[in-house]
């Protein structure tokens, strides 16, 4: 199978102060399949964020190569590197990142508002999505008027109208109870399975990593452990 | 893309109402404040060209007595020392066109039950030349009536309604001082001159006329100015020396001693009103410029907040695909909606007080299609120059580091 993504030797350091940039990854190659379900596990910073911000194409490497799709991310200006997170990319952030002051349905919509789709289908399509994820009638309520829960499933329906390849999530149960975690890996596992969408998941917990087909360990900016499972129904 | 852009900035603006408003209120007194200045300034200028139009072209006034006598500062034409016979003189001289001598006194007017106190021109037929002024109605005197002192008058349009009303003055007769006279023609209205006299309030009549049936006698014969017209501007100052010397040769002034009259260039002391009252004019717009300066850095600082304020919300737009011109036309937007919206208001705000100050106090305003525009298109520049640093530092904004921030 192609490989959708391709990393190679990535480094990531960030500047602190004066003092010399503190490395948070240290070489970090791997290859993930079109179609593969992949969970990322590791200790509280261990750079598990940073490494979706790098394949989120939201960051750079500071050396290193990342092949998304055949194209090298480091050659890409930042227009370019927006037009990837519009077009192939979905990303679900750990604090929702929600636009407060506008209502669910156009938080919803807003990716298709920066691909020039007319307002009418936006909102057809965001309606559409709602739907999916277990909202309908919620559109017109501001963020803050839903539950963290909901609010999880308002972005991850953000994530996914634009209909992407990759789905990115970082920790999306986190904020959740069990019982709406399950809910949440079930769609994220139809979403793999009939949408035919590559996800990659960062989660801290065990149960949630068994409904991906492969487990990553990170520890200390690097990995550690990759295994192949069988995935949960 | 951009409607859909700026449907974004309207939302953002909406969102924030009162600090929309305030931000606006900056430009609204920027753009009222030039159109009320302009206008003003507009409204000077346009009296005082009028004015200098009305005054005829090319003069000179030659009055009588010097600039200072003796030491002793005194009033122009208080002696008169000019004759009829001088002004003919001048007349003839090879610069001049035509003079014309001219006593100038108030006299009350009597028609029926009315009566108006109005300024009385005693002159000759020369004088309507000289000062382009038409007859709206009727015919001048001549040379005949200035010779046999008929008591005939020509009415200026102030004088006329005054006495008679809407009705035709032609034809009719009129007590000055108590001597009747028949009005001949309606002169043409020439407006305000430029000291601010209505120059339409006064009757014209033939010299002799003035000199011996009206005004006394005190020095017979003599007038207390003449006014004269040079054939061309170039003309003029060959003009004014031409009359120096006649008048010395004629009134026997030796080398060294005073001249007994002044010759004024009222050409160019016009062009010194019209010149100050440009001045003026540039000075008023120039200070109210700065009032929709401010209003424009008014702009870049809430704008400049407002970035910093939405960091977090620009960091997430640029998350999920927005390319650096979306972001920055999306803030772009939002500083010319304010500029232009502001203007639109500024405009309606400085027409309604350039109205109420021409009501209540009576100034001359005059409100060019140019002055509106030109404020427009300031605010308009304005909003998109302050506009714009804000604007670039959300499009630059990285988005990790605008997730992040707090
Ligand atoms: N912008 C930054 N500047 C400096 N250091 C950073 C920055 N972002 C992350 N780091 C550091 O990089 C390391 C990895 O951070 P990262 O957010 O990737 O961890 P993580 O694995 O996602 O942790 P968690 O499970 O708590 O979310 C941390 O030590 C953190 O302090
Ligand atoms: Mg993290």
């Amino acid at each position: 199978m192609d490989d959708l993504i391709r990393l190679v030797g990535v480094t990531k350091a960030y500047p602190v102060g004066d003092a010399p940039p503190v490395p948070v990854l240290h070489g970090v190659d791997l290859r993930i399949a079109a179609g593969d379900f992949v969970a990322i596990m590791g200790a509280s910073g261990s750079g598990k964020s940073t490494l979706m911000n790098i394949l989120g194409c939201l960051d750079t490497p500071s050396s290193g190569d990342y092949v998304l799709e055949g194209r090298n991310i480091a050659e890409l200006d930042v227009d370019e590197l927006a037009a990837v997170r519009l077009r192939l990319l979905g990303f679900v952030f750990q604090s929702f990142n929600l636009l407060p002051r506008i209502d669910v349905l156009d938080n919803v919509a807003l990716p298709l508002l920066y691909a020039g789709v007319p307002r009418r289908e936006r909102h057809r399509r965001a309606e559409q999505l709602l739907g999916r994820v277990g909202l309908q009638g919620y559109g017109a309520r501001r963020p803050n008027q839903l539950s963290g829960g909901q609010q999880q499933r308002v972005a991850i329906a953000r994530a996914l109208i634009n209909q992407p390849r990759l789905l990115l999530a970082d920790e999306p149960t986190g904020n959740l109870d069990s019982e709406t975690s399950v809910d949440v890996m079930r769609l994220f596992g139809t979403l793999n399975t009939e949408d035919g969408i590559t996800l990659i998941i960062v989660t801290h917990e065990a149960d949630i990593a068994a409904y991906a087909r492969r487990r990553i360990r990170f520890r200390d900016g690097r990995i550690v452990e990759d295994t192949a499972t069988e995935p949960l129904a | 893309m951009i409607a859909a852009l700026a449907a974004e900035s309207l939302r953002g603006l909406r969102a924030n109402r009162l600090r929309t408003a305030l931000t606006m209120l900056g430009i609204i007194i920027g753009v009222a404040a030039v159109i009320v200045m302009l206008a003003v300034g507009q409204g000077a200028q346009s009296m005082v060209s009028s004015a200098i139009a009305s005054m005829g072209s090319n003069l000179l006034v030659i009055l009588s007595g010097a600039s200072t006598s003796g030491g002793t500062r005194m009033g122009f034409g208080t002696i008169p020392t000019l004759t009829g016979a001088d002004a003919e003189a001048i007349g003839e001289l090879p610069s001049v066109a035509a003079a014309a001598p001219t006593v100038i006194e108030a006299a009350q007017m009597v028609s029926g039950p009315n009566n108006w106190s109005a300024s009385v021109t005693g002159t000759t037929p020369e004088f309507l030349t000289i000062r382009a002024w038409q007859l709206a109605e009727g015919v001048p005197f001549t040379e005949v009536d200035v010779r046999s002192a008929s008591r005939v008058a020509l009415l200026g349009l102030t004088a006329a309604t005054n006495l008679f009303g809407p009705a035709s003055p032609v034809g009719k007769t009129i007590r000055i001082k108590n001597v009747p006279f028949t009005v001949i023609g309606l002169l043409a209205p020439k407006g305000q001159s430029l000291d601010g006299r209505d120059q339409d309030d006064t009757a014209v009549i033939p010299l002799t006329t003035a000199q011996r049936k009206l005004f006394g006698n005190r020095f017979p014969g003599t007038v207390r100015f003449i006014i004269a017209q040079a054939k061309s501007e170039d003309a003029m100052v060959r003009a004014e020396r031409e009359i120096n010397e006649l008048l010395r040769q004629r009134h026997r002034i030796r080398e060294g001693q005073e001249d007994d009259f002044t010759v004024r260039n009222l050409t160019a002391l016009a062009e010194t009103a019209a010149a100050s009252t440009r001045i003026m004019s540039i000075m008023l717009g120039s200070i109210a410029s700065v009032s929709l300066l401010v209003g424009g850095i008014g702009i870049m600082n809430i704008m400049l907040v407002s970035v910093t304020e939405r960091t977090r919300e620009i960091g997430i737009r640029v998350a999920v695909g927005a390319r650096r011109r979306d972001i920055l036309w999306q803030f772009l937007l939002e500083a010319l909606f304010i500029s232009l919206a502001g203007s639109l208001i500024g405009v309606g705000l400085g027409i309604g007080v350039t109205h109420a100050l021409a009501a209540a106090l009576g100034m001359p305003t005059v409100i060019t299609p140019w002055s509106i525009g030109l404020s427009f298109a300031v605010a308009a520049a304005v909003g998109i120059f302050f506009g714009f640093y804000p604007a670039r530092k959300a499009a630059d904004l990285n988005p990790i580091e605008a997730l992040r921030y707090q």
